[in-house]
């Protein structure tokens, strides 16, 4: 539990503080500069976490449309409408010089109705802060079209959920985790199409709106996320993602989320992408599908 | 998993590249269709205020039959290009990477209105996307 870990807290609020402070300057920079001098759509959207991805993976893309040689930040919002849940995710990210990527994104859990059947109160909202940095280690995923080498990057995800009495009520071991991934990302131009592996060390159940570890396993575990992406036209692209999540909490099962997307690109400044969540069962109340809207601003 | 993914694609990228050689210069519109890319293409880049500096002591008469040549042979095409490499070509320039996104976005738009499907661009953009290394020097 967080709050008999408040060194570990203050540490989480005081990155997200301090990422805030970054992303804000890298946005002002950006918006004075315009510069935008990646191809469209070579970034990606920003995934439920606030990392450059698909919806639901992070990929090794940086965000923003700049080169190695300009900073670039992304602005998004998030809705996910499920059987009996709403989830929301906004946030912002800063892609410094095509290789640093600096995020953060409020994730919250509106419980609706099943909130009164679980005995939270109807309409109680679990929320999370995740504060994420990526780093490119080698590889372009655009122009080493001559190779098979993807680009590839490792990144962490510090996250921070609040709700702390019924984590620990629910079996959660901590209200803070931390994610850490290595993401994979080739766009094999000459077929239109972009292909994503993401390998996460994680203890988080439900993303870590639940907590992270727990009564059934409390130790760091290896899950898939995999991405695949057809570039129907310049602005469009369609494609499905696949997440696996750990199974910890005895409470609850969870299971393996899956996403189909449309992705459209109106400018480098604004995409929107529509998709169908699997997100499989949360906290008892069967299988969660459902509508993903999420709009995104880029510089 | 990965492993699998990747022989998947090899297996899908081979298939595809072995009929691309053969068909990607038929499906540009052959040595006319390439012509008129080209000269699309040149009437952009020495218009585009982001890189038409990089065109000022540039002859277009003398760029436009090498451009189309280059292109040309880089499509699988019969063509003789007897210029420099891309490298040597580029060399000194000073030439950023938002320079080299630039020529790719309005070679894009040169294909576009010379009518070229989106799918066959990608082809021919990623035979292209490589010369990256050569020509980006700053």
């Amino acid at each position: 539990m967080a709050k008999r870990e408040p060194h570990s807290f203050r540490t989480a609020r005081g990155l997200i503080s301090a990422t805030a402070g970054l992303i804000l300057s890298a946005c002002v920079h950006t918006a004075a500069a315009q510069e935008s001098g990646r191809l469209l759509a070579t970034e990606g959207v920003s995934q439920v976490e606030g990392a450059a991805g698909g919806g639901l993976a992070p990929w090794a893309l940086i965000s923003g449309y700049e080169t190695r040689d300009a900073i670039g930040a992304t602005l998004h919002g998030t809705m996910i409408g499920l059987n009996d849940f709403g989830l929301g995710s906004v946030g912002a990210s800063a892609g410094f010089y095509d290789r640093i990527e600096l995020s953060y994104a409020h994730v919250w859990f509106d419980t609706g109705s099943a909130g009164g059947r679980l005995g939270l109160g109807d309409g109680y909202t679990f929320n999370m802060d995740v504060v994420g940095a990526k780093l490119r280690l080698f590889g372009d995923a655009v122009y080493d079209q001559d190779s098979w080498m993807p680009e590839v990057s490792a990144g962490v995800q510090w996250k921070a959920a609040g709700s702390h009495a019924v984590l620990h009520a629910i079996g959660a071991q901590s209200a803070d985790g931390a994610d850490v991934y290595v993401a994979a990302t080739k766009l094999f131009l000459a077929e239109s199409l972009l292909l994503n592996a993401t390998l996460r060390g994680t203890k988080a159940n439900q993303f870590g709106i639940l907590g992270f570890g727990g009564d059934r396993d409390g130790s760091y575990s290896a899950q898939f996320e995999g991405s695949a992406a057809y570039l129907v036209t310049r602005r469009l692209a369609v494609g499905a993602e696949i997440r696996s999540k750990p199974d910890n909490l005895g409470f609850a099962r969870e299971g393996t989320a899956y996403d189909a997307f449309a992705a459209y690109f109106l400018s480098k400044n604004l995409s929107a992408t529509l998709a169908f969540v699997a997100l499989g069962p949360i906290a008892r109340q069967g299988d969660q599908n459902g509508i993903y809207v999420s709009l995104q601003t880029g510089f | 998993m990965m492993r699998v993914v990747f022989a998947a694609v090899l297996f899908l990228g081979a298939y595809g590249s072995a009929r691309a050689t053969d068909s990607l210069f038929e499906q540009l519109g052959g040595e006319p269709g390439i012509a008129r890319i080209a000269s699309n293409a040149l009437d952009i880049y020495f218009t585009d205020p982001r890189i038409s500096g990089d065109f000022d002591n540039i002859n277009r008469d003398f760029l436009q039959p090498r451009f189309t040549a280059y292109l040309c042979r880089i499509a699988g095409g019969p063509c003789i290009y007897k210029g420099h490499s891309m490298k040597r070509a580029h060399k000194g320039l000073a030439i950023n990477q938002a320079h080299f996104n630039a020529v790719v976005e309005d070679l894009e738009t040169a294909m576009d209105r010379a009518g070229v499907p989106y799918h066959v661009q990608n082809r021919f953009l990623a035979r292209l996307a490589p010369l990256e290394r050569d020509i980006v020097t700053r």
